[in-house]
C-alpha cells in the first residue's frame, strides 16, 4: 500500500482544531475552491445528457464510496451489493406506490431497511471469510431479488413499478439542473461521512481487523461488532443511493439489479483502486461513462451498421477486457496510476526515491 | 414418478457442472466464477463444429470436446497463471471478468438468439417412456449416463493415475509437490482443461436437449450451491450436494411455488453456510485458509 503524500511542508499544527480540519493547507483550500465553482458551474455550461451522465456517476459514487468502506477498508468482500441497492430501491417504490409515501418518510425508510439488511448480510462475516463470505453474499443477492420480484409479480406490477417524482419543500424535482445539485450534494456529504468514519475510531478499527483479525482482537477491538456495523453501515449508505435511484429514474424495475450490477461495483473499487476514497470516485466515473465511451468509439468505426444492433454485447466484452487488464496488469488501480504520476512530479529529475527520506 | 427423473436430471447436470468447480478449487484453490461461461462456450462450440462437420455428429462432438480441453488450457496459461498468489477478491473478480468477456463474445459470434445445435447437427430427440408413466428425453438420459461416467473416471483418474496423484499433492501441499518435482503450472492447467472439458459436456448436452441461448450461465451459477453443500473440495460430496440441491429445487417448484426455482439452489446454500460452511465432505481447515 502507498501511505499518502504530506500534505504540507512541516507540522504546523498547535491546536487540536488545526489537527481535526479536513482542509489543511493553502493549496487544498485553493483546490477545494475550485472544484466546487467547477462543480457549481457544470450544470449551466452543459447539455441535458450530461448533466444525466453526471447524475449517474454521483448515485454510482454513493453506492462505489459506501462498498470501499466494507471491502476496501474493513477487508470485508461482498458480491450482493445490488441486491442493497434493489432493497433502497423497492422499499421506496413500494412505500410510495402502496401508501403514497412523500420523499421525506421514503428516505429514511430505505435508510432504515438497507440497515436491517446490512445486518443480516453481515452476520455470516462473523463465521465466514474471504470466498465463503463472498458467496454467501452473492447468495442474499439472489434472495433479495427474488423477494422484489415476487413483489412485483403478485401485485400485478411485472414490468416495474412506477415512482413520482418527489417533492422537496413545495416543488416537484423533475428537471436535470435539480437534480444534479441534489445527487451532488448526496454524494458529497457521503463522501465526507467516509471520510470521517475512516479518521475516527471506527475507521482505525476496520483497518486492524482487515488487516489481522487475532491481532486486531488482541488489542480489544470488538471484531463482531465493528464487522457489523461496517455492513450496516454501507448498507444504510447504498440503500440511500437505491432510494435516489428509483426516484431519478422514476421506475422501478428487478432486472435493473441483477448480478452483473453487483460485479460492475466491485469493478468499481477495484478499477478505482483498494482501499482509497479517490479511488471510489475515480472507478465510480469510469465505469459509468465506459459503455458511452466505447458507443462513441464504435460510432468512429466506418462499419457501424453492422455492430449497431449488438452494442450490448461490444459493451460487455469490452467491460470484462477492460477489468481483466486492470487485474493482471494495474492492480492497484487508477489511483495507483495517479499516484505514480503525483511521484514522477515529485521526483522529479530523479527518477527512484531516495533509499531513505520521502517514505520514511 | 416422473418428479423422480426430473429430479435424477436436474441432479445430474448439478453434479456435472459442481465436478468443474471442485476441480479447480481442489487443486488451486481458485473459485471459478466463469464455469457457466466456460459451459456454454462449450454448447457454442458445438455449434460450430457441427457446421465444420456436417453430416458426423460424432466428429463434431469429439472435436467440441477437444476445443473446449485446450480452451481451458488457455484460459489458465494466458490469464489465471499471472493471478496465483494474488487476494482472493482479485483471482475470483478476474474469472468473472473472463465471463463477462465471454458472454460478450459469444453474443457477437452467435447472437443472442435460441440456436439448436441438435438440429444442425441432425440428430433426433425422442423421448422415452420408463416405469410408472414417466417420461425422459434421450439426452436427458444421455446426460444421466454421461455423469456417472465422468465420475467413475475423475475417480480413477485422480487415485490411481499418475496425473492424478500429482493432482492431489498439488492440492494437499503447493509447496511440497513442487519440491518433488511435480509441474504445478502443468497439473493447474490440466485440473482447468479437465473441468472445462466437464462443463461443456454438461453444456453440450443440455443444449442437445433443450436448445442454447445466452443464458445458459445462469445454470452454472445455480450449480455452485451443490459443489459448496457437498464440500468445496470433495467430489463424491459434489455427487451428494447435487442430488440435495435439485430435490430440494424440483419438490419446491412442484409443491410452493414455480417462480423459487432460480432461489431455490441460494437459499440451500445459505442454510448450509450457517451450519456446516466447510460442506458435507469438505475439509475443516479449509476455512481458514481462504
Amino acid at each position: 500500500m502507498f501511505r499518502p503524500a504530506p500534505r504540507a511542508s512541516g507540522y504546523f499544527r498547535t491546536d487540536y482544531a488545526q489537527d481535526l480540519a479536513l482542509v489543511q493547507t493553502r493549496a487544498e483550500r485553493v483546490t477545494v475552491v475550485v472544484v466546487i465553482f467547477l462543480l457549481a458551474g457544470f450544470p449551466f455550461l452543459a447539455s441535458p445528457f450530461a448533466l444525466d451522465l453526471a447524475c449517474q456517476v454521483f448515485l454510482a459514487s454513493i453506492g462505489a464510496l459506501s462498498l470501499m468502506l466494507l471491502t476496501g477498508y474493513a477487508g470485508q468482500i461482498s458480491l450482493g451489493h445490488a441486491g442493497l441497492i434493489a432493497a433502497g430501491a423497492f422499499t421506496t417504490g413500494i412505500l410510495a406506490r402502496e401508501i403514497n409515501a412523500p420523499f421525506w418518510i421514503t428516505l429514511p425508510a430505505s435508510a432504515v431497511s438497507g440497515m436491517l439488511l446490512g445486518f443480516v448480510f453481515g452476520l455470516p462475516s462473523l463465521r465466514l471469510r474471504g470466498l465463503y463470505l463472498a458467496v454467501s453474499t452473492l447468495a442474499l443477492h439472489f434472495v433479495v431479488i427474488y423477494l422484489g420480484g415476487e413483489y412485483e409479480t403478485k401485485r400485478g406490477f411485472s414490468t416495474g413499478i412506477i415512482v413520482e417524482p418527489p417533492r422537496l419543500a413545495g416543488f416537484k424535482l423533475s428537471d436535470g439542473r435539480g437534480w444534479y445539485f441534489v445527487l451532488l450534494i448526496a454524494a458529497a456529504l457521503s463522501l465526507i461521512v467516509c471520510i470521517n468514519l475512516l479518521r475516527s475510531r471506527s475507521g482505525r478499527a476496520w483497518r486492524a481487523v482487515h488487516a489481522r483479525e487475532p491481532v486486531a482482537e488482541a488489542l480489544g477491538i470488538n471484531i463482531a461488532g465493528y464487522k457489523l456495523l461496517a455492513f450496516i453501515i454501507s448498507s444504510c449508505m447504498t440503500s440511500v443511493a437505491g432510494c435516489l435511484f428509483a426516484y431519478y429514474r422514476g421506475f422501478v424495475s428487478i432486472e435493473a439489479f441483477d448480478l452483473f450490477l453487483s460485479i460492475q461495483y466491485v469493478a468499481m473499487i477495484i478499477i478505482g483502486g483498494m482501499g482509497s476514497l479517490l479511488g471510489a470516485l475515480l472507478g465510480a466515473a469510469f465505469v459509468t461513462l465506459f459503455p458511452y465511451a466505447i458507443e462513441d468509439l464504435l460510432g468512429l468505426l466506418p462499419d457501424v451498421q453492422k455492430l449497431a444492433g449488438d452494442i450490448f454485447a461490444v459493451n460487455y466484452a469490452a467491460f470484462g477486457v477492460v477489468m481483466i487488464l486492470f487485474l493482471v496488469l494495474e492492480p492497484l488501480g487508477l489511483v495507483g496510476v495517479w499516484r505514480r504520476m503525483q511521484n514522477y512530479f515529485l521526483l522529479w529529475p530523479f527518477k527512484h526515491r531516495p533509499l531513505a527520506g520521502l517514505r520514511k | 414418478m416422473q418428479l423422480v427423473v426430473n429430479i435424477v436430471v436436474l441432479a445430474s447436470i448439478y453434479a456435472l457442472i459442481a465436478c468443474g468447480y471442485v476441480l479447480i478449487y481442489r487443486v488451486s484453490r481458485v473459485l471459478n466464477l466463469a464455469h457457466g461461461e466456460l459451459m456454454m462456450l462449450g454448447a457454442y462450440l458445438l455449434l460450430a463444429t457441427a457446421s465444420l462437420f456436417s453430416g458426423h455428429p460424432a466428429m463434431a462432438l469429439a472435436a467440441a470436446a477437444l476445443l473446449s480441453l485446450l480452451t481451458g488450457a488457455l484460459v489458465y496459461v494466458f490469464l489465471m497463471r499471472k493471478m496465483t498468489g494474488e487476494m482472493v477478491l482479485a483471482a475470483i473478480l478476474t474469472t468473472v471478468a473472463l465471463g463477462i468477456l465471454i458472454r460478450g463474445v459469444a453474443v457477437l459470434i452467435w447472437s443472442a438468439q435460441q440456436q439448436y445445435p441438435a438440429v444442425a447437427l441432425g440428430v433426433a430427440n425422442p423421448s422415452l417412456s420408463l416405469l410408472g408413466g414417466a417420461r425422459i428425453s434421450i439426452w436427458s438420459l444421455a446426460l444421466v449416463l454421461t455423469n456417472l461416467v465422468v465420475y467413475c473416471g475423475l475417480f480413477l483418474f485422480l487415485n490411481f493415475s499418475r496425473w492424478g496423484m500429482r493432482m492431489r499433492a498439488a492440492g494437499q501441499n503447493p509447496l511440497l509437490a513442487a519440491q518433488r518435482g511435480i509441474n504445478l503450472h502443468g497439473v493447474y492447467a490440466l485440473a482447468w482443461s479437465l473441468s472445462t472439458l466437464t462443463g461443456a459436456l454438461a453444456g453440450i448436452l443440455m443444449a442437445l436437449d433443450s436448445g442454447l441461448t445466452t443464458s445458459m450461465p445462469v445454470i452454472g451459477l445455480k450449480a455452485f450451491p451443490a459443489a459448496l453443500v457437498g464440500g468445496l473440495d470433495s467430489l463424491a460430496g459434489a455427487l451428494l450436494g447435487a442430488l440435495i440441491v435439485a430435490s430440494a429445487e424440483v419438490l419446491l417448484i412442484y409443491y410452493v411455488d414455480p417462480l423459487l426455482s432460480d432461489v431455490v439452489p441460494f437459499l440451500v446454500l445459505i442454510a448450509m453456510l450457517g451450519v456446516r460452511p466447510w460442506g458435507l465432505f469438505g475439509t475443516r481447515e479449509e476455512l481458514d485458509r481462504v
